[in-house]
């Protein structure tokens, strides 16, 4: 009777303890949000620091370094709903598409470029201040630049499933999503839904150029 | 200086002041605006062409010379340099604002650098992991619950509220006390400054001018979002944003928070608005 209980109480254990390794591997199959965004930036930086074309100012092999690495982090159809703001309500399946490829588009040519200004800059991150459940986190970082102020800068993540996206990049308290709402909503105001998808449109394939 | 220049610089400046009334005039008819943190926005995009303009054919050309050819410790000594004397007026009006700690912490920077890091060529506090803050009087007033007023574009100096251009020339002053007394020299060091602080918005300028749709707008916006952040130390109350996802309502949720009176503000470089962009 004895052994039997004992057998029981081990076989109890044990499951308890698989349950919990069971879980613990699924924690780690997630990584932490501030992890994520750490192994990207060191894989990254470690690529441009051996690349002397990206080095160099060679832009469009920027953006395919951040294509590849960066892009797959982030969610362009939540940034591009919090740019356009409440109109994104009236905006069509079919025009929400072509504004989130325009507006992707126009923000990876822009910032890709400042790979190509990266010199040695030491990146510190600061501890992340999330509860175990929460679903949307900022990991805050700062970047460390001899002669100057240290720039903040902060990734805005939420949790989809089991993964992480970038949803805002914060630098220096503008966050480079809302810095489009203004002149998104002038354009919608003026020529609608359309007029705003044209203006991007007409702006990534460089027709407007300086104009404003 | 020789007379050639002094010609061009008068005619410089009195073609800028034909253009400030020009503006004004303009301002006066003009009410284009949208967005209430900008009432003055027709005068407003008038100085900001002459800005541009004035940036265009002096200041970026000579900032980019500079950037080509000043290696990177010469441009870390002189950001450096002039940073140390900044410190000084940073840690009085952190002192105002009552952060003595903050204020003792940037005036022992001073001490530090002057002496150890030779007259404030080498940033041995930061080594030392005394942190550089960045306050100005625009912030100290702001502090005192002097609200932002409308966004106003100062010529030469850019982007501001209106309580930051009132503060303007105090903070001039109280970031260039330590001058020489011979006038060439004074002049000399004005100019080096001006080019270099242009030429470390020379990437900003370069993304404002690729990345936006109305490059007046982005860097308004971007100048307004990054003052509050300093008002507040960095530490602004989170913005709520209606989005798609939200119900409607607050389209101007950043706007509500300004109204409480407590500030938004000006760019920090006084060479932001000529450039018009910041990284």
């Amino acid at each position: 009777m004895r052994d039997l209980s004992e057998m029981k109480m081990f076989g109890r254990n044990t499951l308890m303890a698989a349950l919990i390794w069971l879980a613990s591997m699924a924690a780690w199959a997630a990584p932490s949000p501030d992890a994520l965004v750490r192994t990207v930036m060191n894989e990254v930086l470690e690529i441009v620091r051996t690349d002397e074309a990206i080095q160099s100012g060679d832009a469009s092999r920027a953006a395919g370094l951040v294509d590849e690495k960066v892009l797959p982090h982030f969610d362009f159809r939540v940034m591009t709903s919090l740019a356009v703001g409440r109109d994104w309500r009236q905006a069509t399946p079919a025009q929400r598409d072509r504004l989130v490829e325009a507006f992707r588009t126009l923000l990876v040519r822009t910032y890709s470029n400042a790979l190509t200004q990266y010199r040695d800059q030491q990146i510190d991150f600061k501890p992340l201040r999330a509860k175990p459940a929460d679903t949307d986190v900022t990991v805050r970082t700062e970047v460390r630049q001899p002669g100057a102020k240290a720039i903040e800068i902060d990734y805005a993540l939420e949790k989809q499933g089991d993964n992480w996206k970038v949803y805002d990049v914060v630098v220096a308290g503008v966050s480079l999503v809302t810095n489009y709402r203004s002149s998104f909503s002038n354009e919608i105001r003026s020529g609608g839904i359309e007029g705003l998808i044209k203006a991007l449109e007409a702006k990534n394939a460089g027709l407007t150029g300086n104009a404003k | 200086m020789n007379s050639g220049e002094g010609m061009t610089i008068s005619k410089t400046l009195r073609r800028s002041l034909f253009a400030v009334m020009g503006a004004l005039v303009l301002g006066g008819c003009a009410s284009t605006s949208n967005d209430p943190r900008d009432p003055w926005e027709g005068y407003n995009r008038a100085m900001y062409s002459f800005n541009e303009g004035v940036d265009k054919t002096v200041f970026k050309p000579l900032a980019t010379g500079y950037d080509e050819v000043a290696p990177l410790p010469v441009k870390v000594t002189i950001g450096n340099f002039f940073g140390n004397i900044e410190d000084v007026w940073t840690g009085l009006n952190n002192l105002l604002q009552g952060k003595g700690g903050d204020g003792m912490s940037d005036l022992g920077r001073v001490l530090i650098n002057s002496t150890l890091g030779i007259f404030g060529v080498f940033d041995v506090a930061t080594e030392m992991g005394i942190e550089k803050h960045d306050e100005d009087l625009g912030q100290t007033l702001a502090v005192w619950g002097v609200g932002d007023g409308p966004y106003f574009v100062v010529p030469f100096f850019g982007p501001r509220t209106l309580r930051d251009a009132a503060a303007l020339p105090a903070d001039l002053y109280g970031n260039s006390w330590a001058q020489p007394a011979d006038i060439a020299a004074r002049n000399s060091a004005t100019g080096l400054k001006l080019v270099h602080t242009r030429a470390t918005l020379l990437g900003a300028d370069r993304a404002a001018s690729q990345g936006s749709l109305d490059k007046y707008v982005y860097i308004r916006d971007f100048y307004l979002q990054q003052r509050r952040y300093e008002v507040y130390d960095g530490q602004p109350p989170r913005e709520r944003f209606d989005d798609a996802r939200a119900p409607a309502a607050e389209q101007y949720a950043i706007h509500a928070i300004e109204a409480d009176g407590v500030a938004v503000g000006a760019m920090r470089l006084e060479l932001a608005g000529l450039t018009g962009s910041r990284p």
